[in-house]
């Protein structure tokens, strides 16, 4: 342990306010590179999965909706 | 030599199913030792018999230098593969390293700028090493922003990789310019040639924090690749099947 006490730890020798500058800063940093593709993967199974869901809709109701031609035309 | 895993490489679904495989263990071996080496170079490394506490920086400031650097180094051999091979995954390692990079870059002078302060009595000086290091931040942004400008990708792809083989003559500017010309900036604190000028109490929690640096930027950087699979391999059977799974939450 290099300081005597948790206040000098903090003041770092006068050198308190650069040190946890970079260190805050540096936190925030990592934190965002961080979560930043989290809620992207988040978004982008939204997006494509109401998409799959979409096309599985229209899909059916093409289905349906050409039985109910041919339905018409016997 | 075996070469069957280059050619593996050019299967997302294999690199996505590897990468899920590779990620927990980056990210926790990552953040240990981030944790242990800000821990042990902020409470228990001596401090500096010139600089007092404010070197403690170093163990912020060196690792995400080096990673700001040796990305875009990472980024340039993708780029070399993208334009040769015209592979997929080395243009998705592009399109995901240079945010990463753009981020490291700016710590790397942000941090700097806060050391300088009390050690050189300035936050900023016009000297080589900034400089040329300003200049990888823009090349990162123009990366970034080139991407997002073009929506054709095989264009996209071409010319971000095209920018960043030019950009690759920052890089040596950037290592050797604390030796080429009079500056303000200390010479590199890690070379291969040399022992390190500090007593292992300093250098030891320095080189955990490069190493842990590498950890977390490759698991973020898998992180950002399989979400870059996920948007280009949408139609096809194995990623409807994901999204099948995975949209029902």
């Amino acid at each position: 342990m290099n300081f005597e006490s948790f206040t000098e730890f903090l003041l770092m020798g006068g050198h308190g306010l650069y040190v946890w500058l970079s260190y805050g800063v540096g936190l925030f940093i990592i934190v965002l590179v961080y979560i930043q593709p989290i809620l992207a993967r988040r978004s982008i199974i939204q997006e494509l999965s109401q998409r799959q869901r979409r096309e599985a809709q229209n899909k059916a109701s093409n289905e349906v909706n050409a039985q109910e031609i041919t339905g018409g035309n016997e | 030599m075996n070469w069957t895993w280059f050619y593996k490489l050019g299967s997302p679904k294999w690199f996505y199913e590897t990468a899920n495989k590779l990620l927990p263990w980056f990210l926790w071996a990552g953040l240990l030792m981030l944790i242990v080496g800000t821990v042990w170079g902020l409470v228990f490394a001596p401090e500096d018999y010139q600089q007092g506490n404010s070197f403690r920086i170093i163990y912020l400031h060196v690792p995400s230098a080096i990673l700001a650097q040796s990305c875009y180094m990472m980024m340039a051999v993708a780029a070399i593969i993208s334009l040769v091979w015209k592979m997929k995954l080395a243009d998705m390692f592009i399109a995901s390293a240079a945010p990463i990079g753009a981020a490291f870059t700016f710590l790397a002078l942000f941090t700097g700028a806060v050391w300088g302060k009390p050690t050189w009595g300035t936050w900023w000086v016009w000297d080589a090493r900034l400089t040329a290091m300003l200049v990888l931040l823009f090349l990162y942004f123009g990366v970034i922003a080139l991407r997002s400008a073009l929506e054709n990708i095989d264009l996209a792809s071409r010319a971000s990789a095209i920018l960043v083989l030019v950009g690759v003559v920052n890089i040596p500017i950037i290592k050797y310019s604390v030796e080429w010309w009079n500056t303000l900036h200390q010479p590199a604190t890690f070379t291969l040639t040399e022992k390190p000028a500090m007593p292992p109490e300093m250098w030891v929690p320095l080189l955990i924090m490069v190493v842990g640096m590498y950890c977390f930027f490759s698991a973020v950087a898998l992180m950002r690749i399989k979400n870059e699979i996920l948007l280009r391999e949408r139609r096809t059977k194995w990623v409807q099947v994901i999204i099948a799974e995975e949209g029902k939450h």
